[in-house]
């Protein structure tokens, strides 16, 4: 049994007993046997590896979190004050910006943290490059002095 | 409940009222759809995640703890792969975005940059 | 004190309405019911507490999921739909 199985099979363990909340045994039986018919479809299917279940990630994923954090509330709070200036001096940009190689999984959380802080979109992803729109063009140049890439990399090893 | 997570808790739950309604008024005021994505996004992130945590802190049971977090959980991971399916089908269709031109004015068509 | 973010959200709720039908483009509309769909998710668990009832949960949960894939259906929609039809058709013009 792969290390894999058994943490997908936590994880849905957890879920149910969130989602039920109730324990008696008609209960727990039907949700043990829904449990462990997902964990064999999933095992028939080969979905179970490391890129679903990317374990490799936990030690450093946490400090990861918290920096993305800090990072949303900075970003939140200067696109609240661009709303809510009385003229609107927008200076929106379209740039492509060249990164060294990624990881697959590495690409993916980099363009979704990039997205997901307010203020920057991703447009487009490629094998070294990535397309952002930003409302402001300080933000691109945050983007290009490169310390979230680095700290994502630091995340893939 | 303590009386200081009481306050917290109100604290958060209005602070993510008023980031709601900035979101909103930022998606009316915008000038373009690509700019009013990021508008949309600041509700999308800390104002959702403000309300709930601000619920989660007079959560009454467990239970009602976990799901609130996973709520959270499901709009944080969606929020930004909706962003992208939208703003990529826009490029993609030719919507131009707006950009400040030689004088310093917003203009939908200097120059298409370099192929999408 | 919950009825005053609950009104903070349907105020919210009501700008992104307007936004969805003012238009002007088809995607600025689908921006709008994704945001007009966030905040009903939260809407659902505020009055949840506002009613003393957290069983509305349930449903805010199902409802965060069904905004998601409602976007995403609308988006393969039109993605393979004629390009540009009504979506801006100011724009369209180049290629």
């Amino acid at each position: 049994m792969k290390i894999q199985t058994l943490s997908l099979g936590v994880l849905l363990v957890a879920f149910w007993a969130l989602n039920s909340g109730l324990f008696k045994p008609l209960m727990f039986g039907l949700g043990t046997a829904s449990v462990l018919l997902v964990l064999l479809i999933s095992s028939r299917m080969k979905v179970i590896d490391s890129e679903s279940q990317p374990l490799y990630l936990t030690k450093n994923i946490p400090g990861y979190y918290l920096w993305l954090l800090k990072e949303l509330v900075i970003s939140n709070i200067k696109v609240v004050g661009t709303i809510w200036r009385s003229n609107l001096q927008l200076q929106p940009a379209l740039a492509t910006i060249k990164m060294d190689h990624l990881s697959e999984m590495g690409k993916v959380i980099y363009a979704n943290s990039i997205s997901l802080t307010p203020g920057t979109v991703t447009t487009e992803v490629t094998e070294n490059s990535i397309t952002v729109h930003a409302l402001d063009k300080s933000s691109i140049a945050e983007i290009k002095s490169g310390e979230m890439e680095a700290r994502v990399r630091k995340l893939d090893k | 409940m303590s009386i200081v997570a009481t306050y917290l808790s109100w604290a958060l739950l209005v602070l993510g009222g008023l980031l709601c309604i900035s979101g909103s008024v930022g998606l009316l005021r915008f000038p373009d759809f690509y700019t009013r994505m990021h508008a949309a996004s600041v509700t999308d992130t800390l104002a959702t995640g403000m309300i709930l945590a601000g619920l989660m802190l007079q959560a009454p049971t467990w239970i009602v703890l976990g799901k609130l977090f996973m709520i959270l959980v499901f709009v944080l991971l969606t929020g930004p792969t909706a962003g992208h399916a939208l703003a990529k089908a826009a490029l993609h269709s030719g919507l131009k975005p707006l950009l400040p031109g030689k004088s310093g004015v917003l203009e939908a068509d200097n120059k298409p940059s370099g192929g999408v | 004190m919950f009825t005053t973010v609950t009104i903070a959200v349907l105020v919210a709720m009501a700008l992104a309405l307007f936004r969805a039908y003012a238009g002007p483009t088809l995607y600025d509309r689908i921006l709008a019911v994704n945001v007009f769909g966030t905040k009903t998710v939260l809407l659902i668990a505020i009055v949840g507490f506002l009613m003393g009832r957290p069983e509305f949960l349930d449903i805010a949960m199902v409802y965060a999921l069904m905004n998601f894939i409602t976007v995403i259906g609308i988006l393969r929609f039109f993605e393979y739909s004629s390009p540009g039809t009504s979506a801006n058709s100011e724009t369209v013009k180049d290629q």
